[in-house]
């Protein structure tokens, strides 16, 4: 084969306009971290840039609240004692926000990699982990963001603003989104197609939001049901808000045993901390799963 | 790390790019059919072929996106099997399809792109702003990149990919899809680039008339490369320059030509055509030695078409309509959108 030699075909073109190279040092963790910043900070970007978004995504929790909120007050009312059936809707609502935004955060990478822009990342020379880290972390600020929007409606549903509540609220609807969103990249990784994403809504979101005891009392359910909610994980991200929430009102003995029942096994109400170390460690696997599905990944 | 063990005879200039032998196969299709080449520092180096001939293949093992199922690539003096991210932190990326995030802004889509580089923060906006004005886009660095047309968004996708300052660029057919105003500046600016960066350019191509612009290019058929060379050459391989001659008698001006030049000459679309090394120097020859009146003469030099159509057999348009029949019948081969 012959071969021809280019050489020294750059002397003579002033016209060229000069750019100085710069040049790239060594990768190493510091690197990695730069661009878990970066991708956190990108969906930080987009998020507020999308107002329609924001608007639309507030919509739901408002009707679920205030509209079959107060339309099913007067069942609860019947009771013999009056209690705002809002403040038990409230922290399932709060839980409701946080899960549709971080899923829909999520699952933004099948739209990424059907406009290409997940292949820019791909071949990036950074940890594949660091991606999906800086996306966990993403879609969970944007998620609290919304939880916290919520949360400020607290006074017009018969929740105080008391600081102890409104920090217990936000560290654990911080610690919920980050769960829920890993969850979505975990679930992300494996769609292909836009219209997957349907079927996710269909199958996972929508029986993990209606199971979590967000709309429904968890008490006397009949066995297969209580069965179903013990293993949806949301219940365990729900419940300690709806303790932190029951702590800080004065409901009718009656009311509290009824509505803020909790979630048992075997007669046994889980503790707090428990709850949400089941959170915390549902995380951590959904967040390995989703470092390996990306990792394999051309 | 693995530096650069030159696959070839020792090397004054720097080989930017070597393949030895380079294959991959998908189940039974042979996608790349073991390829070998080398591409010189600083080289334009083009890679011309039908669509799915493999172009896009092969690239994509060069860029450490798709893992070759046998033999060895060595990209800016790292191993693209053993040596992944060096090679991704030395090379520029342009792929077919954008890349682009169209909801940040120009500007942003730079930055997001230094952060997954590293590039140093020192210097950056300097080269920002060199290479935004070095496109075109200088007015337009702060709009969202949503609001682009498809001619914008392909200068600044190559300008993205030199950001980090690359030692070889890849380009997988940068034109395509363009208009053909747009294309011809995406090659100016791609010109102007290799003077300015001294940069390795590696870009595939279907488009016979931009393969010129390359010092050398490689045609790849069917998973092979059947010819490696600068175009001229290639050109000058296929040889003759055909003459098209148009006289009243065709039968007569035959058999004057075999008489007084010893040429077979053939008919085509009315004209009588010879093929002679030199077209411009038989032609004074042929008016003074034919004995008959010439109505009118033509010289084409052989084009690159020429060259496919000599190593292949069939024109680039064929080989294309071939395998877009095999993708019709085969719905995994389909492309998405």
């Amino acid at each position: 084969m012959k071969e021809t030699v280019k050489a020294q075909s750059v002397e003579g073109n002033s016209a060229v306009i000069a750019v100085a190279p710069v040049r790239v040092a060594r990768a190493g963790s510091r690197d990695d971290i730069r661009a878990v910043l970066m991708i956190w900070k990108r969906e930080l970007i987009r998020f507020f840039r999308n107002r329609i978004r924001m608007v639309t995504s507030l919509a739901q929790p408002l009707f679920f609240l205030f509209v079959l909120g107060t339309g099913l007050s007067p069942v609860i009312s019947g009771h013999g004692s009056s209690f705002n059936f809002r403040t038990f809707m409230f922290p399932g609502v709060l839980g409701m926000t946080i899960l549709f935004t971080a899923i829909f955060s999520a699952v933004s990478i099948v739209w990424d990699r059907e406009f290409g822009f997940l292949r820019e990342m791909l071949v990036a020379p950074v940890g594949r982990w660091s991606l999906v880290v800086g996306k966990c972390l993403g879609g969970a600020s944007v998620a609290t963001f919304q939880g916290v929007i919520v949360m400020l409606l607290a006074g017009g549903v018969g929740v105080p603003y008391a600081p102890t509540l409104m920090l217990t609220l936000l560290g654990e609807l911080a610690l919920t989104a980050f769960c829920l969103t890993a969850f979505g990249v975990a679930i992300a990784a494996r769609i292909r197609k836009i219209e997957s994403f349907q079927v996710v809504m269909q199958l996972l979101v929508m029986p993990m939001f209606f199971l979590a005891g967000a709309v429904f009392p968890l008490s006397g359910l009949p066995r297969w049901l209580s069965d179903l909610t013990k293993i949806d994980p949301l219940s365990y991200a729900v419940d300690p808000m709806r303790r932190a929430v029951f702590h800080h009102i004065h409901a009718p003995t009656i009311m509290t045993r009824l509505l803020d029942a909790g979630v048992t096994w075997n007669g046994w109400r889980v503790p707090t901390l428990l709850e949400l170390g089941i959170i915390a460690a549902i995380s951590l696997i959904m967040l390995a799963i989703a470092v390996v599905q990306f990792s394999q990944q051309d | 790390m693995t530096k650069v063990d030159s696959i070839k005879n020792g090397n004054e200039v720097g080989v930017a790019i070597g393949v030895d032998a380079l294959a991959k196969s998908y189940g039974d299709v042979e996608a790349v059919k073991g390829v070998s080449f080398q591409v010189l520092q600083g080289e334009t180096f083009g890679f011309l072929g039908p669509n799915g001939a493999g172009k896009s293949t092969t690239i994509s093992m060069l860029c450490t996106l798709v893992k070759p199922t046998a033999g060895k690539a060595i990209v800016a003096g790292f191993d693209v099997l053993q040596a992944k991210a060096d090679v991704r932190r030395n090379i520029g990326l342009v792929f077919q399809d954008t890349t682009l995030d169209d909801y940040l802004t120009a500007e942003e889509n730079l930055r997001f792109h230094a952060e997954l580089y590293g590039v140093p923060k020192e210097g950056l906006k300097e080269r920002m702003d060199a290479l935004f004005e070095m496109v075109g886009l200088e007015q337009r660095r702060n709009s969202i990149v949503g609001t682009y047309s498809g001619g914008m968004k392909r200068r600044l996708e190559i300008i993205r990919g030199l950001l980090h300052s690359p030692r070889v660029l890849f380009l997988d057919e940068p034109t395509i899809g363009l208009d053909p105003q747009t294309r011809t500046h995406i090659w100016e600016y791609i010109e102007s680039l290799r003077k300015s960066e001294e940069i390795t350019m590696f870009l595939t191509t279907h488009y016979m008339d931009e393969a010129e612009n390359c010092d050398r290019i490689a045609i790849i058929d069917d998973g092979e490369i059947v010819a490696i060379d600068t175009p001229e050459r290639l050109k000058a391989s296929v040889g003759a320059d055909r003459v098209g001659i148009g006289t009243q008698d065709n039968e007569s001006a035959i058999s004057l030509l075999r008489e007084h030049f010893g040429l077979e000459a053939t008919m085509s679309e009315g004209l009588v055509v010879v093929y002679v090394e030199e077209g411009e120097r038989f032609v004074p020859r042929l008016f003074d030695g034919l004995g008959m009146t010439i109505n009118s003469v033509s010289i084409t030099r052989p084009t690159l078409d020429d060259v496919f159509m000599n190593y292949t057999g069939r024109t680039i348009r064929d080989a294309e309509a071939s395998v877009s029949e095999k993708m019709a019948s085969n719905p995994w081969l389909r492309r998405r959108r």
